[in-house]
């Protein structure tokens, strides 16, 4: 975790730029993160925003362009991918045709020059590790995808690498194999205490794998947290948006009292949020409610209800999402937990109140 | 059973213009070799009718005048000079192919299309003309010496031509473009992801050479050796020009038997031991191809 202390990557104000002159594309703007030992971190964004391009720095794939990547407090600039004590799961496998799984697997160890006796034993375990030791003779071409992924895990496992880099590897499964993977990915971190660092552009899987989370979009990293605070304190629209559905609201601050703004949006509708750096009264800011946060009832209760008017439901099995006019003019989503008696779930038409409790409301920074 | 006749009727019958062509172009032709070779050689070229193996005789001894028969090496010497000098152009021509192929696989398609054009242009010109430009190139005050002695780099002369060299440069050449294409042909479908992987797992560039890339190329690379070798062994024509007669090979010495020396029975006895070389070369490689692949599996 986190608190101890040790850290495993150091990325300092990393710049990455493809070709040169008029053609130049920047894939990472500038990027500085910090990886603790033995962390399950997670680069998440969409294709396009530099994740992957950032792995394949930490890899030795690409060159960076400007600033410098530190493993274990040493600087890996000049190295070679082949002499970096890291290791790649990559998301198309890339297992060697040629060889059986127990080559495959043993490849690393072969070419750091270990004796047979220590990379057989180190291939059985991590076969036995991935659960795929009645596979070793096996040829790559002879097995699914789910089982070349788990061979692929244990070939850059064998080598006991420092820190095992993941570029979306549950990509190419289908959906049930994808959450069980999620899992054993999770639980095999935790007993090799190897520091992972997953590629991904699935919100799901970040958010149920990772210790820290780090979102980026554009070349840049937009916030760094753990899941639970990417999720609930979305520092930017992009975050936000992105992670999760999201309503956002403009609306202007009308006093601030001991960091806790009130806003007023457009409609007259009325929300208190945590002020954010930079902001004052009179100023128009975005505000980002999550729509399972608020509540629908078919009357005030005498509670700060404000009223509305339901335009459309979705039924979505678990819960339905609703779209509220709200009688000032201001549209939100609203997601419910589906009650016991489903017949009692609200339709379109339906007058409403929407309650939304205090902390609901988060004040972005753009 | 009378379906399964009609059946074997129809197949013989689908079958007959692959049996023919194969038939008219490559057993009958060697069948009539295979023949010519025993019979009796005609002073005027051709060959008389009767039956001898007098032709396999004159392959390892001379006939004096008294009739007594004595052992010559001649000939040896020329099928052991042309096994060794198509073994040279083999492996020349591997070694320079095989970057040449790597390159090509790595460039983008429209490249590539350009640089397999350049590779087989040589082709669309007459061999003859291509080997006597190597004649100008090789001789003496030719391409190669004039500027080295202009620059005083060079006393005398390098006397490459009408050597063993000059042959295997010959050779080289000629048939490079058909090493380059099975090997071209084996990488441009190799994974180069498979590079990076193997340079995470530890591989320097010669490991991931060893290990990924020559094993992945190696259908093209037997191919590519396989199609230099066979022609290699029968040419004549970089011998001829660049060896100047001097240095006979086997496809030299089977066109003199049937063109000037008039002797075809000898002639198409040569090209049977050509065609047996040949033959017990694919054996040895379809042997060791198949060790390999039981070793694989134990």
């Amino acid at each position: 975790m986190v608190e101890d202390g040790r850290t495993a990557i150091d990325i300092r104000n990393v710049r990455k730029v493809y070709g040169s002159g008029g053609g130049a594309v920047t894939a990472i703007e500038r990027a500085s993160l910090d990886i603790a030992d033995n962390e399950f971190f997670t680069l998440l964004g969409p294709s396009g925003c530099g994740k992957t391009t950032l792995l394949r720095l930490i890899a030795g794939f690409e060159a960076t362009t400007e600033g410098e990547i530190f493993l274990y407090g040493d600087e890996i600039e000049d190295l070679p991918p082949f002499k970096r004590p890291v290791n790649t799961v990559f998301q198309h496998y890339s297992l060697f045709p040629h060889m059986t799984v127990a080559e495959n697997v043993g490849f690393g160890l072969k070419m750091l020059g270990r004796p047979k006796a220590e990379i057989g034993e180190a291939v059985e375990r991590s076969l036995s590790l991935v659960k795929m030791s009645d596979f070793a003779r096996r040829k790559p071409s002879q097995m699914s995808g789910g089982q070349q992924q788990r061979v692929a895990l244990a070939r850059a496992l064998a080598p006991n690498p420092k820190v095992l880099l993941l570029d979306e590897p549950l990509s190419a499964l289908d959906l049930k194999l994808r959450q069980a993977m999620r899992n054993e990915l999770k639980t095999l971190q935790r007993e090799t205490g190897i520091t992972f660092v997953f590629v991904t552009h699935d919100q799901e899987e970040a958010l149920t794998m990772s210790d820290r989370i780090a979102v980026m979009s554009n070349g840049l990293i937009q916030q760094i947290g753990s899941p639970l605070d990417i999720y609930e304190r979305p520092l930017n629209r992009f975050v936000a948006d992105f992670i999760g559905d999201t309503n956002f609201v403009e609306a202007d601050i009308a006093s601030v009292e001991g960091g806790v703004a009130t806003c007023q949006s457009a409609g007259g509708l009325e929300m208190r949020a945590a002020v954010v750096d930079g902001h004052g009264v009179g100023d128009r800011v975005t505000l980002a409610l999550r729509p399972e946060k608020m509540s629908l009832a078919a009357s005030a209760n005498g509670g700060a209800a404000t009223p509305g008017r339901i335009e459309s439901a979705d039924y979505l099995g678990t819960s339905t999402s609703y779209k509220v006019m709200l009688d000032g003019g201001v549209t939100l989503a609203v997601r419910e937990q589906n009650p016991v008696d489903a017949s009692t779930v609200l339709a379109a038409g339906d007058a409403v109140h929407v309650s939304i409790p205090v902390g609901t409301a988060r004040m972005l920074v753009d | 059973m009378a379906v399964g006749a009609e059946q074997t009727r129809r197949t013989w019958w689908l079958l007959s213009p692959a049996l023919l062509t194969v038939g008219f172009f490559m057993v009958l032709p060697m069948v009539i070799l295979l023949v010519f070779s025993f019979m009796e050689a005609d002073p005027y070229g051709g060959v008389d009718p009767g039956f001898t193996v007098e032709a396999y005789v004159q392959l390892l001894f001379e006939r004096d005048f008294d009739d007594t028969l004595a052992y010559t090496g001649i000939y040896l010497g020329i099928i052991w000079r042309s096994i060794a000098l198509a073994l040279v152009a083999t492996v020349g021509s591997l070694i320079l192919g095989f970057p040449v192929a790597y390159y090509i696989a790595r460039q983008n398609t429209r490249t590539q299309n350009l640089l397999l054009f350049l590779v087989t242009l040589p082709f669309w010109t007459n061999l003859l003309i291509r080997t006597y430009a190597w004649i100008l190139i090789l001789s003496t005050d030719g391409v190669i010496e004039q500027p080295l002695k202009a620059i005083g780099f060079l006393d005398g002369t390098l006397d490459m031509m009408y050597s063993n060299g000059a042959i295997a440069i010959g050779l080289i050449y000629t048939y490079l473009p058909l090493m380059v294409l099975p090997i071209y042909a084996s990488m441009e479908k190799l994974d180069f992801r498979l590079i990076e992987a193997a340079s995470d797992l530890y591989a320097g560039r010669y490991r991931v050479f060893r290990e990924v890339i020559v094993p992945l190329s190696t259908p093209g690379i037997v191919a590519g050796c396989i199609l230099v070798f066979v022609p290699s062994l029968g040419a004549f024509v970089a011998p001829d020009l660049l060896g100047g007669g001097r240095k006979l090979m086997l496809g030299s010495l089977i066109h003199l038997q049937f063109a000037s020396s008039r002797n075809w029975p000898f002639g198409a006895a040569i090209a049977m031991c050509l065609l047996a070389i040949v033959m017990i070369a694919l054996m040895l490689q379809a042997r060791s191809s198949a060790r390999r692949r039981a070793m694989e599996v134990a």
